[in-house]
């Protein structure tokens, strides 16, 4: 069967993907950011995952107001970058695996999770940002991606425990998978921002240090953060950290804390990162 | 420049729910226009003609036409769509941010820097 062989939180902030696009990776501003993800290359290049499931949110690129899924699992043979408003990323085409995007999306489904499934998608930087920082910039993405979307920019999103649980239910479906394939699942999105207004510019790194300490082994106390606690002490965006609960309920009830990245500012942004393996 | 909303008591803040989703529908459809290389020309070349395309309310046609960017958000403009008005223009996040807080790009910067804006710290548009 297939199985889950780690985790992995991170920001995704889209000024990284800038700033990998026009060669800045070794500006003074920018080299920290990269340094505080060289261990969790290392980790992954050892780690030779089949494929990633990335949790991420769209940024108004597929979806507009139209239509606003709550879970959307992309079941595409490929995915390809979106036009955010100046063009395309030039990274590699995202190579998907409808396979077992559809296991997954029939086996959520049967257990409550409404999942409306995605046959065509473009990807924007809540997706490929992520895939940069843990991957670098090779000519084709080293695993098979399952993007998974979830929204938080209609407001409510999904609950902290909702997404937990959603985490708890992709476990379980990859239990169930018939392949050796082995599965790393990413959360992406946070730490503490605000992108919009006179609050534009806010961080509050004692909220996210908080965050930090409890993703590991003490999740259940993240998932029970209200929306507007979020939003009122951390800033409007920060309300993305829902998605590191679906990354850490599709790991084991302990894990063990391999890696930790905090650094502030990241354009408007404390970026956070950890990566986390089931305990032994 | 408007000073932003307070939803939620949240202060300068948005919360972007099905209500303002319906205020912002038009706003918003045509920030998500501009994901296009021709519709981004055409509004380049006059944008009150290319806004004539959307059903938008006057107010919101003037928010866009002056750059307000809090104006924009207090008419149902999600940020998120709203950043694609700001890529068409050459703007980073971080410029719009800055205008938004109604600071300069140099001293938005500087805050950054210096580890963000504390949570207790009320913007300088929201000083009374």
């Amino acid at each position: 069967m297939a199985e889950i062989v780690g985790g992995a939180a991170m920001s995704h902030v889209p000024a990284i993907g800038v700033a990998i696009d026009s060669g800045k990776t070794q500006d003074a501003y920018w080299q920290p950011v990269f340094r505080g993800f060289e261990f969790s290359r290392r980790w992954l290049a050892a780690l030779k995952p089949d494929i990633a499931i990335v949790v991420y949110n769209d940024h108004a690129s597929a979806f507009s107001l139209d239509i606003i899924p709550t879970f959307a699992i992309g079941c595409a043979d490929s995915f390809a970058p979106a036009d955010e408003g100046w063009g395309p990323r030039s990274v590699p085409a995202i190579e998907g695996h409808p396979d077992l995007a559809g296991h997954l999306a029939r086996e959520l489904v049967l257990a409550s999770f409404d999942m409306t499934i995605v046959n065509k998608m473009d990807v924007d930087h809540g997706l490929t940002v992520p895939l940069n920082l843990m991957c670098g910039s090779p000519r084709a993405w080293p695993f098979k991606v399952v993007p998974l979307c979830v929204n938080v920019v209609h407001f409510p999103p999904p609950t902290g425990w909702r997404c937990f649980d959603l985490g708890k239910a992709i476990r379980k479906a990859v239990a169930s998978y018939s392949s050796s394939e082995r599965i790393v699942v990413f959360g992406t999105g946070g730490m503490s921002h605000q992108l919009q207004g006179p609050r534009a510019g806010l961080i509050n790194s004692g909220f996210d240090k908080r965050f930090l300490d409890c993703i590991a082994n003490d999740p259940e106390s993240l998932a029970r953060i209200p929306h507007l606690d979020y939003i009122r002490e951390a800033g409007s965006e920060a309300v993305e950290l829902v998605m590191w609960l679906v990354m850490r309920g599709a790991l084991a009830e302990r894990t063990t804390e391999i890696h930790r990245f905090y650094h502030v500012p990241v354009s408007n942004t404390a970026l956070g990162h950890i990566v986390l393996e089931d305990a032994r | 420049m408007s000073e932003g909303a307070d939803d939620a008591g949240i202060p300068g803040t948005v919360i972007f729910d099905a209500r303002r989703a319906r205020q912002g529908y038009a706003l918003n459809a045509f920030c998500m226009s501009l994901m296009r290389p021709e519709n981004r020309a055409a509004f380049k070349t006059d944008e009150k003609t290319y806004l004539a395309r959307f059903a938008m309310t006057a107010e919101q046609k003037n928010a866009v036409l002056g750059r307000d960017w809090n104006g924009m958000l207090a008419l149902g403009g999600n940020i998120y769509y709203l950043a694609k008005v700001a890529a068409t223009d050459g703007k980073s996040f971080q410029q719009i941010a800055a205008e938004m807080s109604g600071m300069s790009q140099e001293q938005y910067a500087q805050m950054m820097l210096a580890g963000g804006r504390r949570p207790e710290d009320p913007a300088e548009t929201l000083r009374g």
